[in-house]
C-alpha cells in the first residue's frame, strides 16, 4: 500500500507562511515556533527529511500520517526530547520566540515546551505532587498550592480531585490520569504544549474531555498535537500538517486540508485509502 | 484413544502432585530449622542471655550480650561500607555507562558474588589485619561491607531499570536535569525494591561466619571501640557448637535463635516501613 503513494524525493513542499494565509492573513498569525529544514536521523536512518513549518500563537497545530512517518519524532524535537536517544541527531533549525531552541539550556527549554505523552504517566506521587512536581523541582517562589489548584483547573480535573489532593495519582482513571499530565505541563506555565497521541490509550468520554480542553487551553498556550485519530485533528486544530515518511507533504488551516486537500496523497490519506 | 486419555490424566495429576510436595518441602524446611531452633535455643534464653558475658570455661550460665553488640557494629560498618558503594555503583550503571561497561561491571559483581566468603575473608585478611597487626570490628565490617556490594549493586540496577521509561520522560519534560530526575523520581519509584534488596544483603551476610574467623576474630569480652577483635553471633555460635561442653551447645542454640530473631526483627520493621507510600502499578 505504501509503496504506491511513497513521495517522489523532489516534492514541493508549501512554503510556511502561504498556505496559512488562505483566511488568516500572515501578519495577524505570529509564530511561537518556526521548524526549518528538519532532518533528523536514527544512527543512519533518516526519519524526517527537510521539514518546515511553523507553530502559530495560541492555535493547536496537529500533525497527522499513518505510524512511522516521523510525526512523533517532529514533536518531540520541539522540546529536544529527541536528545534522550541514543543515536539520535537533529540538522537544521527550530526557533522558540525568535531564538534557537538547540542554542538554549536544554532543561531552561524543556520548562517552556512542555509535553504529554501517549500513555498516562503520572509520578508515583500524590495528585498534589504529581502537579507540584514541575514547581518544585524549579525551586518556584510562587505559592505551590494556588498554582496546583489553577493547574487542575485549567486542566478541568479540580472538581474531581480537590477533596483527595493527597492521594496516589493511580487511584484516579485513566482519562484523569491524563488529565493530571496535563495539569502537571500546565504548572511551569509553558509557552507551547506538545501532546503525543493523548487519547490512543483513552476510550471515547475521556478522549471527549480531552479534546474540549484543548480547545480552552489555546488561550494559555500554543499547542501542537500528534494524533493518529483524523477526525480528532479535524475537531481540535486550526491548522493541519501532513507528515509522509518523514516529508511534510502538506500544511494548511485545518478545515482547507480536510476539504479541499492540495495534494492527492493527502486526499488518498484522509479518505482512508491508506494508512 | 481411552488408554492415552487415561495416561494423559494420570500423568497430569501426578505432576500436579509433584509440584505441590516440592513446595510443601521447601516451605517445611523453613519451619522445620526454625522449630528446632526454638525447641532447643527457646529453653536457653534467658535474660542474662542478652545482658551478661560469655562464663568462663567450666562455669554455667553468663550470655553473650558482646557478640550481640559486636554483630550489630559489624553490620553498621558492612552496611555503611558495603550499601553506598553498590547503590551508587548501581546508579552508575542503570543510567549513565554504556552497555559495554555495564556488562564487564555488572560481570565482575556476579563473579564477586559467587566468591566464597572464606576467600573474602582471607583478602580482607590481607588488606585489614596484617598491616595493622590486630584483629578489629573495622576487619571484620570491612569483610561483610565486600559481600554486600555485588548484592546491593545487581539488585538495585535491576529495579532502577525496572522504572518505566515514561516517568523518566515524564520529568525530563518538565525541565528536569539527569540528575533531578534519578534523585526525585527513579530513585522514590524504585526504593522499595532497593530497599528490599538491601535486606537481603543484610541478613545474608549476618549470618556469615566465615569472613569473620581472621578479621573480627572473636572476643570473650567486650570490645572497645572499633580497633579491637570482636565477638559476633556466628562465629560465637561456631566455637560453642563444636565445644565438648553441653551448656555451650543449649547457649549456641540459643544464639542462633537469637541472630534468626534479630534479623526477623528488621525484615518486619523495613517491610512496615516500605508498605507505607505510593508504589508504580505493574503494567
Amino acid at each position: 500500500m505504501h509503496a504506491t503513494v511513497r513521495p517522489a524525493v523532489s516534492v514541493k513542499i508549501p512554503p510556511v507562511a502561504t498556505s496559512a494565509t488562505n483566511r488568516e492573513s500572515a501578519s495577524a498569525l505570529s509564530m511561537r515556533m518556526t521548524i526549518s529544514k528538519v532532518n533528523f536521523f536514527y544512527g543512519a536512518k533518516q526519519t524526517l527529511f527537510d521539514v518546515s513549518l511553523g507553530i502559530a500563537t495560541n492555535k493547536v497545530t496537529s500533525l497527522i500520517g499513518p505510524s512511522g512517518c516521523g510525526k512523533s519524532t517532529l514533536l518531540r524535537t520541539l522540546n529536544r526530547m529527541h536528545e534522550t536517544v541514543r543515536g539520535a541527531r537533529l540538522e537544521g533549525e527550530i526557533l522558540l520566540d525568535g531564538q534557537n531552541i538547540l542554542a538554549q539550556d536544554v532543561t531552561a527549554h524543556r520548562r517552556r515546551v512542555g509535553m504529554v505523552f501517549q500513555r498516562p504517566n503520572p509520578f508515583p506521587k500524590s495528585i498534589f505532587d504529581n502537579v507540584a512536581y514541575g514547581l518544585n523541582i524549579n525551586g518556584s517562589k510562587t505559592p505551590i498550592a494556588e498554582a496546583v489548584e489553577k493547574s487542575l483547573r485549567h486542566a478541568a480535573l479540580w472538581d474531581e480531585v480537590k477533596d483527595h489532593l493527597h492521594k496516589s495519582a493511580y487511584e484516579l482513571s485513566g482519562g484523569q490520569q491524563q488529565r493530571l499530565c496535563i495539569a502537571r505541563a500546565l504548572a511551569v506555565e509553558p509557552e507551547v504544549l506538545l501532546l503525543d497521541e493523548p487519547c490512543s490509550a483513552l476510550d471515547p468520554i475521556s478522549t471527549a474531555k480531552i479534546e474540549e480542553l484543548l480547545v480552552q487551553l489555546k488561550d494559555l498556550c500554543t499547542i501542537a498535537i500528534v494524533t493518529h485519530n483524523m477526525q480528532q485533528a479535524a475537531r481540535v486544530s486550526d491548522f493541519t500538517a501532513f507528515l509522509l515518511t518523514g516529508q511534510l507533504i502538506e500544511f494548511s488551516p485545518t478545515p482547507q486540508l480536510f476539504t479541499t486537500p492540495g495534494d492527492p496523497r493527502t486526499e488518498a490519506y484522509i479518505t482512508g485509502r491508506f494508512g | 484413544m481411552n488408554a492415552r486419555l487415561r495416561w494423559r490424566k494420570f500423568l497430569s495429576a501426578f505432576m500436579l502432585t509433584m509440584t505441590g510436595v516440592c513446595a510443601l518441602i521447601s516451605v517445611s524446611v523453613l519451619f522445620f530449622i526454625l522449630g528446632y531452633l526454638v525447641y532447643h535455643g527457646g529453653t536457653s534464653i534467658s535474660w542474662n542471655f542478652f545482658t551478661k558475658l560469655p562464663a568462663p570455661v567450666g562455669e554455667i550460665g553468663g550470655g553473650m550480650a558482646n557478640a550481640i553488640v559486636g554483630s550489630g557494629k559489624l553490620l553498621l560498618i558492612a552496611t555503611l561500607f558495603g550499601v553506598p558503594i553498590g547503590f551508587l555503583g548501581a546508579i552508575y550503571l542503570a543510567e549513565f555507562s554504556g552497555s559495554t561497561t555495564a556488562f564487564v561491571v555488572r560481570y565482575a559483581a556476579d563473579l564477586l558474588n559467587g566468591v566464597p566468603s572464606i576467600v573474602i575473608g582471607i583478602f580482607a585478611y590481607a588488606l585489614a589485619v596484617l598491616p595493622f597487626k590486630h584483629f578489629s570490628t573495622l576487619a571484620g565490617g570491612f569483610a561483610l561491607g565486600l559481600m554486600m556490594i555485588p548484592i546491593t549493586l545487581r539488585s538495585t540496577e535491576e529495579f532502577l531499570r525496572g522504572v518505566p521509561k515514561a516517568l523518566r520522560e515524564a520529568a525530563m519534560a518538565l525541565g528536569a536535569s539527569k540528575w533531578k530526575t534519578i534523585t526525585s523520581v527513579i530513585v522514590p519509584a524504585a526504593y522499595r525494591g532497593i530497599l528490599t534488596a538491601i535486606l537481603l544483603a543484610f541478613a545474608r551476610v549476618a549470618g556469615e561466619t566465615a569472613p569473620l574467623l581472621f578479621t573480627a576474630f572473636g572476643n570473650r569480652f567486650w570490645s572497645n571501640g572499633w580497633n579491637q577483635p570482636t565477638a559476633s553471633l556466628p562465629a560465637m555460635i561456631y566455637t560453642y557448637a563444636i565445644a565438648p561442653y553441653d551448656d555451650w551447645h543449649r547457649q549456641a542454640w540459643a544464639a542462633g535463635l537469637v541472630l534468626l530473631g534479630l534479623i526477623l526483627i528488621i525484615n518486619i520493621v523495613a517491610r512496615a516501613i516500605l508498605s507505607r507510600g505510593i508504589a508504580v502499578p505493574r503494567a
